[in-house]
């Protein structure tokens, strides 16, 4: 127990300390050491806790509990008031409402209920705090580099580096909070604590849109804490369970309601339909708070919660209603990535778009989907972020985050740009994880009931087609080679060390989680299936091999396939260009004599994928299926 | 083995002409010659041509084009000049504006004279660059 | 054992079984034109002559990408015959089928690159399909397995008419038939100069013909899974199958790529969800 609460308050001694420290070259030392702790925890988990998983542990946290309630007034009032100041009157009714709740439950409910497990530790667990630690921490060291780089190319915003770092790893430990509490009460205090640091760092640049786009986060996810504070209500009022274990192993009927309130507020931290456009707005914050939002923290716990819940979701129509908000919002998500070539708008959409597919399996709730989406959380955390990382720096280099931009990185930028086509391979292609869990999804999916099966199907078969679209035509883009190799390129070299140093980890943990994926299926997703489903779920050993297999190929083939070319006596050529003259840099002899450029752009399809058509039917959809969801529950 | 006899692809390009050279190249596709019988392609893309037919004479405007597409051809390629324009300039040789034979140009290894150029004609030269083709091949090869 | 001798022949074989049906189809089609056509082994004589001449290259990245094209392809027939996974083998092939699309934006020739754009277009306007396909099979047959879904013995043809008339129409975009041939087409002349191709000569054209092949005799392995139950009835399902492509090659004018894509995602979600659809009604859910 000691390793879980050193893991939740270790992280705010260098959240505190970088508050107070403004010196650049301290901020990194601090960084790093506190970084290193964290991952070296997080990963050494298992052996720290000495005992074999799951463990729950039971203590008197009277104190605790205290601390949280006060914590909680403290930032109720806090967000309050910023409601008051920056007229989002919403915010305040809402926080308003939500704190009634709770109090309503500290004062006159909480006497009757009691909690005996407060913390735990299971496979689950286990994994969400290895992503928290591993690529939380990861990110936090890139954040070293590229904010110096973000403040030197931003000279108009103030330097609020310390606060940025603070609130960082304020993130890291309510995200562990987070995934070791059993107490619901507990984790909805995370739960708030992980809405107001996304709200704060989406703000960080003070501009117009960051305020108004953070606003519209912190609304929206407080409308989802306001559900989870109806659930924990509803739950001490009406004598069911207030801790996780025991309320996913009631019987469906007792807790649908409470179940589908979690659900709700689950829905809207992970962005799903209706609530996209928060997550979408996010990405006007400064690449590493994109990157810990979409990867390792706050839409990750809200998919964690509702996988959470899967046992109670598996067939029952709250499950059916959870399954199809995320088939649409994948869908819908995709199409509309087409129709985007703002690199960050894609991820954005991207993200959205696979989370869907984790609730998706979340509410289908049988074993082989839990162990679908439970791999997806995992591949899509560090390839996510692996991207978000290479993009991130590409833009303070190039001056661009347009995917139309990123031709000829391959000549400027080679490593980054081999790290960009893994990150999105990582996203898509067989055998990467994401594509590999897709495919688990499928076969779960077709024993998801005579009605559920053949929509879901549509919905993976359509959006996995467009998943295609969207993700070569960038890789195709950066494969683009115009310009002549003119010797070093210094613009790789400018490039932080930090950041240099989380591009490579990501890159290793990109396809060593894809070489390791049959040691982490047998040794944490298998068991935890089994524990929670009591049946087994994974995959045939062949396949296995195959992707393994496959894995090492696609690393291999290229390597050899390049250097043979030279020795099988290739000769280099101008591009086609109907028989015009083509020279460097893709100029050519057009009409008159005169010396032109040739651009290439990409399909966008904007008349069939349009944004604003799909955001709309997707809003509407989500709204009619969350709306349906809760009238499920409470028949 | 050569296989060059079995396969020739090949790239039309119609210089300043009158079009009825062309409309020859064209009819030799026709179900009358039917040159697929013996594996000719008319590919239209210089990369996958091995035999350069050009009709019509070279012009300043056209002259950086012929010489692209012989370039952008793999070797072993070969350049059939068809129809009198094509080897010598033809009744157009005394214009302000034309340069002359392809030749003028880049080297042309078969003359096929007429105009309009006969199909006949076109596919006999055709078989007479061929031995070229594989002539230069072996050349090549051995080198 | 068996199964992958069945593959390793496949490997082998499949070039040749290729390559003797496009050979086929050139003289069908040329017979369909009042024409004579070349002799059989003609794709063979393309082929050698391809290998003697010199490979013009734009750039470093285009041939290993084309090479990773054909080696995926081989992958995906051989574990199809050997009897993996039907739902994986799928995105091996579309991953073989990215390789492509890599390699032909890789030159920078605005033919190549609207030619790459077109194929992806029609990757995304075949794969429901596809995906469809093989879940209406595993849901009739309870296995994503070449050999396990020929030992079943079902008539697939009869529980999934809809799927499999759905498969013929995406089945002529992935043999590269008019009216689909908009990324390229094994016509000589047309628009785009040979799309994604324009860009490649020698060794490279040759490599993609071969994986071209080898991804010919694959589908028809597919088309012959809904006829399994019999494999006289079966062969003469592939033969038939081929011969209406062809036809259909020949009377056909070539769609524009919004006509491909919407139409083959409606025929899709018509026959292939219908399908779906009542397949699950009828048999339930588990």
């Amino acid at each position: 127990m000691t390793a879980l609460l050193f893991l939740i308050l270790f992280p705010l001694i260098p959240a505190v300390l970088l508050l107070a420290v403004k010196h650049d070259g301290a901020r990194g030392v601090i960084t790093r050491l506190a970084v290193g702790v964290i991952v070296a925890a997080s990963i050494g988990l298992p052996w720290l806790m000495n005992a074999g998983l799951p463990v729950y542990f039971s203590f008197d946290a009277e104190w605790a509990g205290k601390a949280m309630f006060f914590i909680e007034i403290f930032l109720a009032g806090l967000i309050f008031f910023l409601g008051l100041k920056y007229k989002h009157y919403l915010t305040s009714v809402l926080i308003t409402l939500q704190f009634a709740l709770m109090a309503w439950y500290e004062f006159s409910l909480s006497g009757t209920v009691t909690i005996q497990q407060h913390l735990f530790l299971d496979r689950l667990s286990l994994i969400m705090a290895i992503i928290i630690g591993v690529i939380g921490g990861l990110i936090c060291v890139y954040a070293l580099g590229y904010m110096r780089d973000f403040h030197d190319h931003h000279r108009e915003m103030p330097d609020r580096r310390p606060y940025f770092f603070f609130v960082m790893f304020v993130f890291l430990s309510a995200m562990f909070g987070l995934v070791f509490a059993n107490n619901l009460v507990w984790l909805f205090f995370f739960w708030e604590v992980t809405t107001l640091c996304s709200f704060l760092l989406i703000g960080y640049t003070k501009t117009a849109e960051a305020t108004a786009n953070a606003f519209k986060a912190l609304i929206m996810n407080l409308g989802g804490g306001l559900a989870f504070a109806g659930a924990i209500v509803w739950l001490a009022w009406s004598g069911g369970p207030l801790e996780l274990k025991a309320l996913i192993a009631s019987p469906q009927a007792m807790v649908m309601i409470p179940v589908a309130l979690l659900c709700f507020a689950g829905i809207t931290k992970s962005a799903q339909m209706p609530f996209s456009s928060w997550l979408l707005g996010a990405m006007v914050a400064p690449t590493p708070t994109s990157a810990l939002l979409h990867s390792s923290t706050m839409v990750k716990a809200g998919v964690y919660l509702v996988l959470r819940l899967a046992p109670v979701l598996a067939g029952s129509y709250v499950g059916a209603a959870v399954a199809l908000v995320g088939g649409v919002t994948f869908l819908l998500a995709a199409f509309i990535a087409i129709s985007q070539s703002n690199a960050k708008k894609v991820l954005a959409y991207s993200t959205v778009s696979n989370l869907g597919l984790i609730v998706t399996c979340a509410g289908v709730g049988t074993a082989a989907a839990v162990w679908a989406g439970i791999f997806l959380i995992i591949f899509h955390a560090v390839a996510k972020s692996l991207l978000f990382l290479c993009v991130g720096t590409l833009e303070h280099r190039i001056g661009s985050r347009d995917i139309e931009d990123m031709d000829n990185i391959l000549i400027k930028m080679p490593t980054l740009a081999v790290m960009v086509l893994i990150g999105i391979g990582g996203m898509f292609v067989a055998p990467f994880g994401m594509l590999i869990s897709k495919w688990a999804a499928i076969r779960a999916f077709v024993h998801a009931g005579p009605v559920m099966s053949p929509i879901l199907i549509l919905l993976l078969a359509y959006g996995s087609a467009v998943t295609v679209f969207f993700w070569t035509k960038w890789m195709a883009k950066i494969m683009e080679v115009s310009v002549l190799r003119t010797g070093h390129d210094p613009l790789e070299d400018a490039i932080s060390y930090d950041e240099r140093f989380a591009h490579w980890a990501h890159t290793v943990l990109t396809i060593g989680v894809c070489l390791a994926f049959p040691l982490v299926s047998s040794q944490l997703v298998e068991p935890y299936v089994a524990e929670v489903f009591g049946q087994a779920a994974g995959m045939e050993a062949g396949n296995l091999m195959l992707t393994g297999i496959m894995v090492a190929l696609i690393l291999i083939l290229p390597t050899i396939a390049f250097p043979y070319q030279r020795k099988a006596g290739y000769v280099f050529g101008t591009a086609y260009m109907a028989g015009l003259n083509e020279y460097p840099d893709r100029m050519y002899d057009g009409s008159l004599s005169q010396r032109r450029k040739a651009t290439l752009k990409n399909y966008y399809l904007a008349g069939i994928f349009g944004e604003e058509k799909f955001m709309k039917v997707g809003v509407l959809a989500g709204t009619c299926l969350l709306a349906l969801m809760l009238g499920a529950a409470l028949l | 083995m050569a296989y060059f006899k079995k396969s020739p692809w090949l790239i039309h390009y119609d210089g300043s002409s009158c079009n009825g050279c062309d409309i020859e190249v064209l009819a030799c596709l026709t179900p009358l010659y039917d040159v697929e019988r013996f594996g000719i392609i008319n590919t239209g893309n210089p990369k996958h041509a091995d035999i350069f037919l050009v009709t019509g004479s070279v012009n300043q405007q056209n002259v950086d084009i012929i010489r692209n597409i012989y370039n952008q051809m793999p070797e072993p390629k070969v350049v059939i000049a068809a129809g009198i324009c094509a080897c010598s300039g033809g009744i157009f040789a005394e214009c302000y504006n034309v340069m002359g034979g392809i030749d003028k140009v880049i080297p042309v290894d078969v003359y096929v004279q007429g105009c309009a150029v006969r199909p006949e004609a076109i596919i006999d030269g055709v078989v007479k660059a061929l031995a070229i083709l594989e002539e230069r091949y072996a050349r090549a090869k051995a080198a | 054992m068996k199964t992958i001798a069945i593959g390793i022949a496949y490997v082998i074989l499949a070039p040749v079984i290729g390559g003797l049906l496009v050979g086929l189809d050139r003289i069908i089609s040329a017979r369909m034109q009042r024409r004579v056509g070349p002799p059989i082994l003609q794709p063979f004589y393309d082929i050698f002559k391809l290998l003697q001449k010199k490979t013009v290259v734009v750039n470093r990245l285009q041939n290993p990408a084309i090479f990773c094209h054909l080696f995926f392809m081989i992958a995906t027939g051989f574990l199809f015959f050997e009897g993996s996974d039907i739902l994986l083998i799928i995105f091996v092939l579309t991953l073989s089928g990215v390789f492509l699309v890599l390699a032909a934006s890789a030159s920078g020739s605005p033919f190549s690159h609207i030619g790459a754009e077109r194929e992806l277009i029609l990757m995304t306007a075949y794969e429901p399909m596809v995906l469809m396909m093989l879940v209406g099979i595993y849901k009739v047959t309870d296995s994503f397995h070449f050999y396990a879904i020929l030992e079943s013995a079902k008539p697939l043809i009869v529980y999934l008419p809809g799927i499999f008339v759905g498969f013929l129409y995406i089945l002529t975009m992935k043999l590269r038939k008019s009216p689909f041939d908009i990324s390229y087409s094994h016509h000589a002349h047309q628009e785009l100069v040979k799309g994604i191709m324009s860009d490649m000569s020698g060794k490279s054209i040759a490599m993609v013909e071969i994986a071209h092949w080898y991804e010919n005799v694959f589908l028809l392995g597919l088309v012959y899974l809904f006829f399994g139950f019999s494999p006289v009835l079966g062969i003469a399902a592939v033969i038939l199958t081929y011969v209406f492509e062809i036809l259909v090659d020949n009377t056909f004018a070539r769609f524009r790529w919004e006509l491909a894509f919407r139409s083959a995602w409606l025929v899709a979600l018509v026959l292939g969800g219908g399908n779906l659809i009542a397949l699950y009604a009828l048999m339930g859910g588990a």
